[in-house]
């Protein structure tokens, strides 16, 4: 046992995993991010990676990131900088030193510093950051990691290449040692994941744990570090992801509203991790079913509907206009559907694998026809099971299709969820008829109810046969009818039927801040916790700001208009060229200042909180 | 001794009670008024309840279809009837699925989900309405117009190779390939009988004259002074026979068709070709025989009846029960243990 050893005690850090992308980085950040979370600590994570599925080794490419934020206060997002970069080759330090704090500790494998590596990352020739002063503002542990490894698991059998993929559970384990983070939830995870070739199994604990006793029996490390629990509010917590979120709802939605969940889906990042854990749950008599295409994703989620399931469709960006059609469709026949967008980098393919907020514009208008919908936006990784709950109650309370909003950021992402209790959800009324509607005994599958809510029929139902389609209908009947007046009253009808869901939806309340503040910040999706973070310190300091964070983009908050007053500047932060600050120009004829960051990054805490001292100090 | 449970006969249903009050508004001598007369003929007898069938139509003359069947129906979007069944049969294999679709609406712009329904093979039957035309944007050609033909996209011709609808249906492994003809009303329900009856997704293409666009072209086929020696009737177990007094006959030379006189000497029956709806092999050929005509080696009459028919487990079955297989070992879950997870830690 070593005797230097100096304690810091620190409400937060932020750890961010850089490696190359076969070096297991995503697996190493949520391992050390479940871990902590099962200690006990808030957290917002942020995993970024290349596009390529393996971009040449030892690129700058193909550097894999996973940014960590965790500790006791109220975390809200994965941090502008790290207090400790783990980079496992040139590469990774190249690409990722940038948001490093001064001062901050780095920690490298130096076997990813070989001249290859070097020339790989594009420093120039006979230039290695190890060797130069270039690092000398910060703490840095040189560990070569691969011959660690390989001397830890000597005489156990492996192969080179398993050696090499051993690599990370060292590093985890050193990481646990320096944070002072039990390996036991890691050992469980490992035992669990190779259950089934337990030399692989005993490799990977090995590796770990001599990371960990690494830290603890030289003298390379001199500081450990010790974040105490969070101050979360009392209850029951697990670690989620967005998308894992979102497939709990779906299933959650379904079990409350008494309809079989039915998927339709075509693989697509970074939605395509909802197909894949929903399609674990056949169980709950989920319905998962990966089409040919995304228009056949959502025709087979429409027709399932049509037969009584919840028709759920889940895509990203291209997706969602190979939808459009479709969507007018279920606009027209007023039918319950609910269609997930995890929102990526456009137009096109752009940034597949990075975050944007860019489709609000296509989600409120991208139809043909006036073909208004419900959009819904989560605010977080935890809050994707609100959002998408809501979304389901409100498409089958209300017999429409319903957009929800996510993006990369939060669907990746994970946070501590205080999840609720069955009980706790709030019921979905799924009702179908089975006699007809009228005195006369005829059934009108377009007479409405006082919410301009039709009735909804299963077929197979006795008595009620009819037909719907695409063709303008007659009120009430459903018939056929190009009559002018008849076109005008059912494009009223169906955006009164909108409108309407503005009585089921809770009034807009201020996040944070007071009513009348000088600056109030208006967000909307995953700008919610950089807003939230800037405002936290902004309070703090005294300054005159307000926050409002819109859930539901359609229909607005009734109440919206009149909280947006009596400020002087409303600042509206989006990662795209300025959407939503649109939408309230026209509706509120509101002056609002837009923040835009469209670099596929979400924003950090300090570009909000700069821009919103701007407006304190301006007149 | 075991008790007999009979239930109170329901009225039987008759073509009547299929059709509904809205008038039909096909163009005068459309083909397609004959196949909703011979489907409202067969359905009484199908045995199921009226308001378990379905259809499901997309775009194009013949997807009118399902406003004029007094059933569950949606009228939806262009090529996409084929998906939107698969969903609905997905969901709900207790119904009795129906598409109808053109050669527009299923070759052209609904081509990937024709090819990936037969593939999937629900239980779904599939009558796709062929004229050769585009009908309802007034005259363009299709993916199954003849190469030259003139129409108002091809005012000198078109420069493309038609569909083999059989062909392209077997390729995409249908369980369940058939050809009809609007103009005979009899071997259309015989066919429409056996569609009905077939547990998979039944492929039934209907010629059917466009007076309008497209008018005669199935003639040959259709058309007494014609028909015999171009058309060929294929019945399972049976040789292949056609012609005017059936005087004719095809049979397999290796594997090129041939046809053969049979009131020359020394030609027999016995030496034809007789059909079996189960070889996919000569299911193929079969549905070559347009082709080799195109290609001018030999003058082969044009194949109508069950080409191909083969059991072949159902989607919806198999989706049913990989369900009930992973229920049996897992046991349905408590809402509350998934909405916890494994994985929880207390904050108090």
């Amino acid at each position: 046992m070593k005797t230097i050893e100096e304690v810091i005690e620190a409400e937060s850090m932020v750890v961010r995993f850089s490696g190359d992308s076969g070096d297991g980085m995503q697996l190493t950040g949520m391992q050390f991010t479940d871990t902590a979370a099962f200690l006990g600590k808030d957290l917002a994570t942020f995993p970024e990676f290349p596009a390529e599925i393996r971009a040449p080794a030892g690129t700058l490419a193909g550097v894999s990131g996973f940014q960590v934020h965790f500790g006791s206060k109220d975390i809200y997002t994965p941090g502008d900088e790290y207090d400790v970069l783990v980079a496992m080759n040139a590469a990774a330090l190249k690409a990722d030193l940038k948001n490093l704090k001064k001062g901050g500790i780095i920690i490298t494998n130096t076997a990813g510093f070989d001249s290859r590596n070097l020339r790989l990352a594009e420093y120039p020739e006979g230039v290695n950051p190890l060797e130069d002063n270039s690092l000398d503002n910060y703490i840095v542990y040189k560990v070569n990691v691969s011959n660690l490894v390989k001397e830890a698991l000597s005489g156990m059998g492996l192969s080179n290449k398993e050696l090499e993929r051993s690599k990370n559970m060292f590093v985890l384990g050193m990481l646990y040692w320096i944070f002072d983070q039990s390996p036991e939830y890691t050992i469980s995870f490992i035992q669990e994941k190779f259950s089934k070739s337990q030399s692989i199994a005993d490799a990977n604990i090995k590796a770990l744990k001599a990371g960990w006793n690494y830290g603890d029996t030289t003298e390379i490390f001199n500081t450990r570090f010790k974040i105490s629990t969070s101050k979360l509010p009392a209850g029951t917590y697990r670690n989620i992801t967005g998308n894992n979120a979102a497939v709990i709802a779906l299933i959650a939605a379904a079990e409350k509203s008494g309809t079989p969940l039915f998927l339709g889906s075509y693989p697509i990042t970074p939605a395509s991790d909802i197909l894949h854990e929903l399609s674990r749950y056949k169980h709950m008599n989920v319905r998962t079913f990966q089409a040919e295409d995304e228009i056949a994703g959502i025709c087979s989620a429409i027709g399932a509907s049509y037969g009584g399931s919840l028709g759920v469709t889940t895509t990203s960006g291209p997706g969602m206009s190979l939808k459009a059609e479709a969507m007018g469709l279920a606009v027209m026949l007023e039918i319950p559907l609910v269609i997930i967008n995890i929102q990526r980098g456009g137009p096109s393919t752009g940034l597949p694998t990075k975050t944007e907020q860019s489709d609000l514009m296509q989600a409120l208008y991208g139809r043909h026809g006036e073909a208004p919908l419900p959009v819904v936006a989560a605010a977080s990784p935890a809050d994707c099971f609100e959002a998408v709950y809501d979304a389901c109650k409100i498409a089958i309370e209300h017999m429409t299709p319903v957009i929800v909003l996510s993006d990369g950021y939060i669907a990746n992402g994970s946070e501590p969820w205080k999840f609720p209790s069955e009980d706790q959800l709030q019921p979905i009324r799924a009702e179908f008829v089975d006699k007809p509607n009228s005195e006369e005994g005829i059934f009108f599958p377009y007479r409405r109810d006082e919410n301009y809510v039709r009735p909804r029929v299963k077929p197979g139902t006795p008595g009620l046969e009819h037909r719907i389609g695409g063709l303008e209908k007659a009120n009430e009947t459903g018939n056929i009818s190009y009559d002018p007046n008849n076109h005008e009253l059912m494009v009223k009808l169906r955006a009164a039927k909108i409108k309407a869901v503005e009585n089921f939806i809770p009034e807009q309340k201020l996040d944070s801040g007071n009513e009348n503040a000088k600056v109030l910040v208006l967000t909307w999706g995953s700008t919610y916790g950089s807003a939230k973070a800037a405002m936290m310190e902004l309070l703090e300091e005294g300054s005159d700001v307000a926050h409002v964070h819109l859930r539901f983009l359609n229909p607005l908050p009734k109440n919206l208009g009149q909280l947006l007053q009596n400020h002087k500047y409303v600042l509206i932060p989006e990662i795209n060229d300025g959407q939503l600050i649109r939408v309230i120009r026209d509706r509120f004829l509101i002056d609002a200042v837009g923040l835009s960051k469209i670099k596929g990054l979400p924003f950090t805490t300090s570009e909000i909180k700069n821009k919103v001292t701007e407006l304190l100090n301006s007149q | 001794m075991s008790d007999t449970i009979t239930a109170p006969a329901a009225p039987k249903l008759t073509s009547k009670d299929f059709a509904p009050d809205q008038d039909v508004k096909w163009c005068p001598g459309c083909g397609d008024y004959s196949i909703l007369k011979q489907v409202q003929t067969i359905f009484p007898d199908l045995g199921d309840k009226k308001e378990d069938f379905v259809f499901i139509s997309g775009i194009g003359c013949s997807s009118r279809f399902t406003y004029y069947m007094d059933t569950y129906g949606m009228h939806s979007i262009h090529g996409r009837a084929t998906a939107i069944a698969s969903g609905l049969k997905a969901a709900r294999p207790d119904l009795n699925v129906w598409v109808v679709t053109g050669d527009g609406d299923a070759m052209s712009i609904g081509g990937n989900h024709f090819i990936h329904l037969l593939r999937k093979n629900f239980d779904i039957k599939v009558l796709l309405f062929n004229n050769q035309i585009y009908g309802l944007t007034k005259g363009q050609y299709s993916p199954t117009s003849e190469t030259g033909i003139v129409t108002k996209s091809t005012p000198f011709g078109s420069i493309e190779e038609p569909f083999n609808t059989a062909e392209l249906a077997l390729g995409a492994k249908a369980t369940f390939v058939s050809r009809t003809l609007d103009r005979d009303p009899k071997h259309q329900q015989a066919v429409l009988r056996r569609a009905a009856g077939h547990k998979g997704t039944a492929f039934v293409e209907i010629y059917q004259n466009c007076p309008v666009f497209n008018d005669g072209a199935f003639f040959l086929f259709t058309e007494k002074e014609s028909k015999k020696e171009e058309a060929l009737f294929v019945e399972d177990g049976k040789p292949l026979v056609f012609g005017e007094n059936a005087n004719k006959g095809i049979k397999l030379d290796g594997f090129r068709p041939v046809v053969v006189d049979l009131s020359a000497n020394g030609n027999s029956v016995n030496e034809l070709w007789i059909h079996d709806e189960k070889d996919k092999v000569k299911a193929g050929i079969l549905a070559a025989f347009s082709d080799l005509n195109h290609h001018g080696h030999v003058h082969l009459p044009r194949p109508f009846g069950v080409l191909y028919s083969i059991q072949r487990p159902t989607y919806e079955e198999q989706m049913a029960k990989q369900i009930e297989l992973v229920t049996e070992r897992k046991g349905k879950q408590p809402l509350n243990e998934i909405l916890s997870g494994d994985k929880t830690w207390e904050i108090a």
